[in-house]
């Protein structure tokens, strides 16, 4: 490869944000026949950096060439001219249309689906990808639809491939296509690079890494040369310990117990079917399955956002007796002594306000308790300060709006705003989606800590080798079904992932 | 290297937070532009000289003191009313009902004044008055707000919809209590026995409204700042899942704070007809539902810029009419300067929130 031009070749990249400095000076080369991960921690300007790529913001300063041509990409569609595809965290699909309509969406030239169609069947065929042209997306898991992203770029004729977090909604099996289908498209010379934070993954594809931090370019290295443990370092910028503590479950008893519990949504479709479990204190109970599969609708039951159909939920306190949550909305059971924290999926439309700063929303969860008919201010000031110090959040000011900060602060604010409220119950849905890993061990600690204060936690997740190494028990989703509950130590990511797409995990090999 | 294609001419950057001089300046300069834009506008249309033109704008609303006194209480009923969309404002309700439920404050207002005024004392009739006028606007503004909580109608078009039948049923009662029979207008309530009128504070009969204006802003401003009704009208505007989330029933915040709303805007209605006008007709309002609803978006909702912004285009419109009627100009000239100033300083706003990029070195790039 040494003899080879780069594909791409960045150079002295810069790209600013108001006063936050996205990028700075980066210099990037890519090249075909090889898979290049791009590594960072959150707010590394990784994805800032491949937007600039795929025309979405265009530099303040710094050129990019392809092939050795200097190019200038204004938009997307002069990156798209010059073979450059992106496939981002958020799918861009009409729900309505099928494979290949949303393929051929907004291509220039006579609408002809039989010949696309034709298309879509040869590229698939090339490189292993399973479509069904005429399939609608609204009928298509995560999985699919992402194969649908890919194969659109690669209709539109992309030999330069940019996928933004691929991994974050897959489960193993499916990861593992997926990297199958990778491995073809660069085996036949194309160029692919995956933005991600998983190092397994990173070990298992990639050719070469790079890694970026705070913005700037640290270096890049064949992958074959380095560790995780290297990687880990060069992106945190300080030697990390990378192991999952798990301590003993302390004086575990009964605190949720669910029977039966059957969930409809909006449309009237099932989205839990006769789920019983129960949860632990001083316990981390994981919840595993495929993106969709009821665990929203499961932690949204218990915080009494989610009407229920039938079944019941019963908080048990340390004495033995019960409380019926069903029936009561969310202030009600805070109000009845049953606390449960819940740190929602969607941390910005749900969890927190972005408009507001941090001390308001410290507020949300206080602002009851106010003198008369006015809020206290000054305690949830006191609380911001104490959160941004105690868990690192990186932030101008606690009077800077949260949606001004990066993910991985955001979900720092949240958490410590639920566990300052001294739960019982910490329910945690995709508390490190999206973290890097100092962000992410951050959490697992407060989460262990909590569960050493002897909290029941429920945590989502979706990265199966964190709740393998992190839940005393996992309670495995599929479909709606409770697939299985499997002991935390000891379970085999295999068992649980085929679990997932499963019920049961039996097959018939 | 000759390259086909080049850097854009201009490309727009989201700019971080300003300083607050900066932000003042960026507003100062879009208002002196549009003086001098529009004084230019009326050179090349009129031919007068532009200086003359601003003179003339400035003694519309200081040329005399009863012009200030004009200026004031246009100020504060304007103030009131936009004081009033307010709060649903923050909350994200675009309550465009305020006409509406001035009308039905200022119905209930004049009902009252004429079916009650010789049979209770003075005093009583007042008290009256002002629950029959906040019930009245607070009833206007309730039945929609109670339709899009419960069934997520739009409130937007439903509170204007309400306009059109507050007018309607004004123009009812007018008819019915028209005097003399046939005039098909009420006249001054009361002439005689002025029973019902607002008492006069001070030396001018407008400067109750303009105390009770400035009252209410600053009730207005603790109310949606530091209780907890503001705090859960914020939170419910900004994202109702969070606040539902957080044990907020959003619902019922909907309606009450609706209810405010229409309830300010049925105060309103009352100073108006029992404060200055004694009368009661269907444009009585002037559109101030409307432009009330411009003063509390420049102000960014905050009662005590509105103070400004309301002042702003109250000054904008007596200058606008005087220099139409003094030159000799349509009456529209007027708006014309209006919506020439108000362009600059919305425009403006997009300059605090953006930074425009021009090409660097254009036409260098080539020895690269």
């Amino acid at each position: 490869m040494d003899n080879k031009t780069p594909a791409v070749k960045m150079r002295n990249i810069t790209k600013t944000f108001g006063s936050v400095v996205a990028n700075d000076k980066v210099w990037l080369d890519i090249y075909r026949g090889e898979i290049l991960a791009l590594l960072g921690e959150n707010g590394s300007g990784k994805t800032t950096l491949m937007n600039m790529l795929s025309g979405i913001y265009f530099p303040d300063k710094g050129d990019i060439s392809i092939d050795g041509k200097e190019v200038v990409i204004r938009s997307p569609k002069d990156a798209f001219d010059l073979g450059i595809g992106m496939i981002h965290q958020h799918f861009k699909l009409v729900d309505v249309l099928s494979a290949a309509e949303n393929i051929v969406l907004g291509l220039p030239g006579k609408l002809d689906l039989k010949a696309a169609t034709a298309k879509i069947r040869q590229i698939c065929d090339a490189y292993g990808f399973e479509v069904d042209p005429k399939q609608k997306i609204y009928d298509m898991s995560v999985s699919q639809k992402q194969t649908v992203e890919i194969v659109k770029v690669l209709y539109r004729g992309a030999d330069i491939l940019i996928l933004d977090e691929p991994t974050a909604v897959l489960t193993p099996q499916e990861t593992d296509k997926l990297f199958a289908v990778l491995r073809n498209m660069r085996d036949d010379g194309k160029a692919v690079v995956i933005i991600t934070h998983k190092m397994h993954e990173v070990e298992a594809l990639s050719d070469r890494v790079a890694v970026l931090r705070q913005g700037q370019f640290i270096g890049d290295m064949p992958t074959k040369t380095t560790n995780a443990q290297e990687m880990t370092n060069m992106m945190v910028g300080h030697p990390v310990v990378l192991n999952i503590d798990r301590p003993d479950p302390v004086d575990p008893r009964p605190r949720i117990e669910v029977k039966n519990l059957t969930v409809r949504n909006i449309d009237g479709i099932v989205k839990l079917d006769d789920v019983s479990f129960t949860a632990n204190s001083g316990e981390i109970l994981g919840i595993a399955g495929i993106s969709g599969c009821g665990q929203k609708e499961l932690l949204e039951a218990i915080a009494g956002l989610q009407r229920v159909e039938s079944g019941s939920i019963s908080y048990i306190e340390d004495d033995g007796s019960r409380e019926e949550l069903i029936g009561k909305d969310p202030l009600e059971i805070q109000q009845m002594g049953v606390s449960l924290s819940f740190v929602p999926e969607d941390r910005l439309g749900m969890g927190l306000v972005g408009n507001m700063d941090l001390a308001d929303n410290m507020m949300l969860r206080s602002f009851r308790r106010g003198r008369g008919i006015f809020t206290d201010r000054k305690s949830p000031h006191k609380l911001a300060e104490t959160v941004v110090h105690d868990l690192e959040v990186v932030t101008p000011s606690v009077e800077t709006p949260v949606r001004r900060l990066s993910g991985g602060n955001v979900q720092k604010v949240l958490v410590g705003r639920e566990i300052a409220e001294a739960p019982k119950v910490l329910l945690t849905a995709y508390a490190v989606r999206g973290l890097d890993i100092n962000s992410s061990y951050t959490i697992y600690d407060l989460l262990n800590k909590q569960k050493q204060a002897g909290v029941a936690v429920v945590y989502v997740g979706e990265d199966l080798d964190v709740l393998l190494e992190l839940a005393d028990r996992i309670l495995v989703l599929c479909g709606g079904k409770v697939s299985g509950i499997v002991p935390g130590r000891g379970a085999k990511k295999r068992d649980v992932g085929l679990m997932m797409t499963r019920l049961g995990g039996k097959t018939d090999e | 290297m000759n390259k086909q294609t080049r850097e854009p001419l201009i490309h727009i950057t989201k700019r971080g937070s300003l300083p607050w001089y900066r932000t003042l300046g960026i507003r100062a300069a879009a208002i002196l532009l549009a003086v001098i834009f529009s004084g230019l506008i009326t050179m090349l249309l009129t031919g007068e000289n532009p200086l003359k033109i601003y003179v003339t704008i400035f003694n519309g609303s200081f040329g005399s003191a009863r012009r200030v006194w004009v200026l004031l209480q246009n100020t504060a009923i304007l103030l009131m009313v936009a004081l009033a969309v307010t709060p649903a404002f923050r909350m994200r309700c675009w309550n465009l009902g305020g006409d509406g439920q001035i009308l039905a404050g200022g119905l209930a207002t004049a009902a009252c004044m004429i079916l009650l005024g010789d049979k209770l004392p003075g005093w009583l009739l007042i008290v009256v008055m002002l629950a029959a006028s906040v019930v009245a606007g607070a009833v206007w503004a309730v039945i929609p707000a109670w339709f899009k909580a419960r069934f997520n109608t739009n409130e937007t078009l439903f509170t204007l919809m309400m306009n059109y039948i507050a007018t309607q049923i004004v123009a009812f009662f007018i008819v019915v209590w028209e005097v003399p029979k046939g005039a098909g207008q009420i006249g001054i309530i009361n002439q005689i026995s002025k029973a019902g009128w607002l008492p006069q504070v001070g030396p001018s009969k407008y400067l109750l409204n303009v105390i009770i204006a400035v009252v209410f802003t600053v009730l207005m401003y603790l109310y949606l700042n530091y209780s907890k009704h503001g705090y859960e009208i914020a939170v419910v505007g900004e994202s109702e899942r969070t606040a539902r989330y957080v044990g907020i029933k959003v619902d019922r915040i909907i309606v009450r704070t609706m209810l405010l709303s229409g309830a300010l805007c049925g105060l309103a209605g009352l100073l108006l007809v029992a404060g200055t006008d004694h009368t009661l007709t269907t444009t009585i309002t002037g559109g101030r539902g409307f432009t009330a609803v411009m003063v509390s978006w420049m102000a960014h909702f905050n009662p005590i810029v509105m103070v400004f912004t309301s002042f702003l285009l109250v000054f904008l419109s007596k200058g606008g009419s005087e220099v139409a009627s003094g030159f000799g100009l349509s009456a529209s000239f007027g708006d014309i300067l209006t919506g020439i100033i108000l362009f600059f300083i919305i425009g403006s706003e997009f300059f605090i929130t953006y930074k425009v990029n021009f090409r660097k070195h254009a036409g260098k790039e080539n020895g690269k």
